[in-house]
């Protein structure tokens, strides 16, 4: 919490006295975080879009009322489960390296060589990866939401016998903007909550190999309870009173 | 400032970890452009006291003067000035293992300067020329060996033209003729650039190769100030048997704090 709360001064505070961190380092680990979860985001998502648009036609098929496959597809995957697959999969993928990295760096005195160079580990380390995080896991949740329906869109053209136009049109029709953007709030929530706990059990890591090891299970585990309590929280908040 | 003959100055430095005393009294001064080695067997406190003088650790009593600057109650702010005006080789060289040789000694220039990234190649390509490892800088740390890791952390302790520079035991884990290397490295370095230097070690060929002064510690105190001819000809047992390596001595090897018969017997015997 303290270390989340010293990152965040540093990326507001910091950025405007331009003694935040540095564009270069904040690049390279969006790119880092973005490409190396891309792959398996997509692979994972497109087969959540199959199994939901299966599951769901199965009951449909029974009411005759198949042709509202996308609908619940679209809203499945852009409200709910592109979001936070996408997060979870960038949690495990991701936010586990970070945590290993950080916590290997602090064994090897790394970290307390930063220190005592005069360069502040926090906004070297800490802050460029927790922005990363919460600024790439809404571009994913984007591209994952368009993944997951063209998943439902096979099954529904495949095996429903629906046109094209049917199912794009129903989802269209059942969406709110709303919709859409609360996907994506969710997910730059998501992005910084596993950002910060990878970073925070990272650094937090004192011992040896074994301890490196501990943190980055520590982080995974606590990522994938975090992502889904706020989730709820937030899911709450959308559904309830906003 | 340039008129203080002494660029370091600790002055009765105390510390104790749960009531044992690491330091107690720890005084001495290092003169402008000299290299200080502090010596002493393991656990006798000079890492500790190295700690405090870099300003990661803080004392519980005394005062460190750095460039003629009091740190012990500087503000962090401030003192990370300082921080830019010294270098520190570590013991374990501690490289930054995600980035290349190249960037870890241009990492403190990137950092605290707004030099060009054409200006930081030459500086990089110069102090890695330095150390004797020109075109090794697009390797990893983890391509090349202990002993290079040491020069490269050596090149990258001296990218800002330091003032001061502080070695944590340069030699410990190479063969001897790297250690010879890496001593003869320092010496040189102190000399070209200028830089007062103080080096933590416990390696007797070391500190006749680089020492003008030695500052011996034993249990947290200094029992030898002097030149390497003085500790030579001294008659001091724990610096006689440390300089020649006896294992009998004043010099414990037993480590116990406590009173031996307290620890086998138990207190209410001994009371």
């Amino acid at each position: 919490m303290l270390l989340l709360g010293e990152a965040l001064a540093i990326l507001t505070v910091g950025t405007l006295r331009r003694k935040g961190p540095s564009a270069k380092h904040v690049v390279r680990e969006m790119h880092m975080i973005g490409v190396a979860s891309l792959g398996i985001v997509c692979l994972v998502v497109f087969f959540v879009g199959l199994v939901i648009a299966m599951q769901t036609s199965y009951e449909l098929l029974k009411m005759g009322t198949e042709m509202y496959v996308g609908r619940v597809v679209g809203l499945t995957v852009l409200r709910e489960l592109g979001p936070l697959i996408a997060t979870i999969v960038l949690g495990g993928r991701c936010g586990a390296a970070i945590a290993a990295e950080i916590g290997t760096m602090k064994v090897n005195e790394e970290v307390e060589a930063l220190r005592i160079m005069g360069i502040d580990p926090v906004r070297f380390l800490v802050a460029p990866r927790i922005l990363a995080f919460t600024t790439m896991a809404p571009v994913l949740a984007v591209i994952a939401d368009f993944v997951g329906v063209f998943g439902g869109f096979l099954v529904a053209v495949y095996s429903l016998n629906l046109t094209p136009s049917q199912y794009l049109d129903t989802m269209i029709n059942g969406l709110v903007v709303k919709d859409f953007l609360s996907g994506i709030f969710k997910s730059a929530v998501f992005g910084l909550l596993v950002g910060s706990i990878a970073c925070h059990f990272g650094y937090q890591t004192e011992g040896g190999a074994e301890a490196v090891g501990r943190s980055t299970t520590l982080s995974v585990v606590t990522s994938i309870i975090a992502i889904i309590v706020a989730d709820a929280v937030m899911t709450g908040l959308f559904v309830y009173i906003l | 400032m340039t008129s203080n003959p002494h660029h370091i100055v600790v002055n009765n430095l105390t510390r104790a970890f749960d009531g044992r005393k690491v330091l107690d009294g720890v005084s001495f001064k290092v003169r402008r452009g000299e290299t200080l080695v502090i010596l002493g067997g393991s656990g006798c406190g000079k890492s500790t006291l190295l700690r405090h003088i870099i300003g990661s650790l803080k004392p519980d009593a005394g005062l460190i003067q750095l460039m003629g600057k009091e740190i012990t109650k500087m503000p962090d702010y401030e003192f990370s000035e300082i921080r830019k005006k010294f270098g520190m080789l570590f013991q374990g060289s501690a490289l930054l293992n995600s980035i290349t040789v190249g960037e870890n000694v241009a990492l403190p220039l990137q950092e605290h300067t707004n030099l060009s990234p054409d200006i930081i190649d030459i500086m990089v390509k110069m102090k890695t020329s330095m150390v004797g490892l020109t075109g090794f800088e697009h390797l990893m740390p983890s391509q090349i060996s202990g002993g290079m890791k040491k020069r490269v952390a050596l090149a990258r302790a001296i990218a800002m033209d330091p003032e001061i520079l502080f070695c944590d035991e340069p030699t410990a884990g190479l063969d001897p003729v790297m250690t010879a290397v890496v001593d003869v490295l320092i010496k040189d370095l102190c000399k070209k650039l200028g830089m007062t230097a103080v080096v933590v070690t416990h390696d007797m060929a070391s500190v006749y190769r680089i020492a003008d002064q030695i500052v011996m510690l034993h249990k947290g105190k200094v029992v030898f100030e002097g030149t390497p001819d003085q500790i030579r000809a001294s008659t001091d047992p724990i610096v006689k048997q440390f300089i020649h390596g006896d294992a009998d001595g004043p010099i414990s090897f037993k480590q116990s704090g406590e009173d031996y018969l307290k620890s086998i017997l138990g207190d209410e015997k001994t009371a």
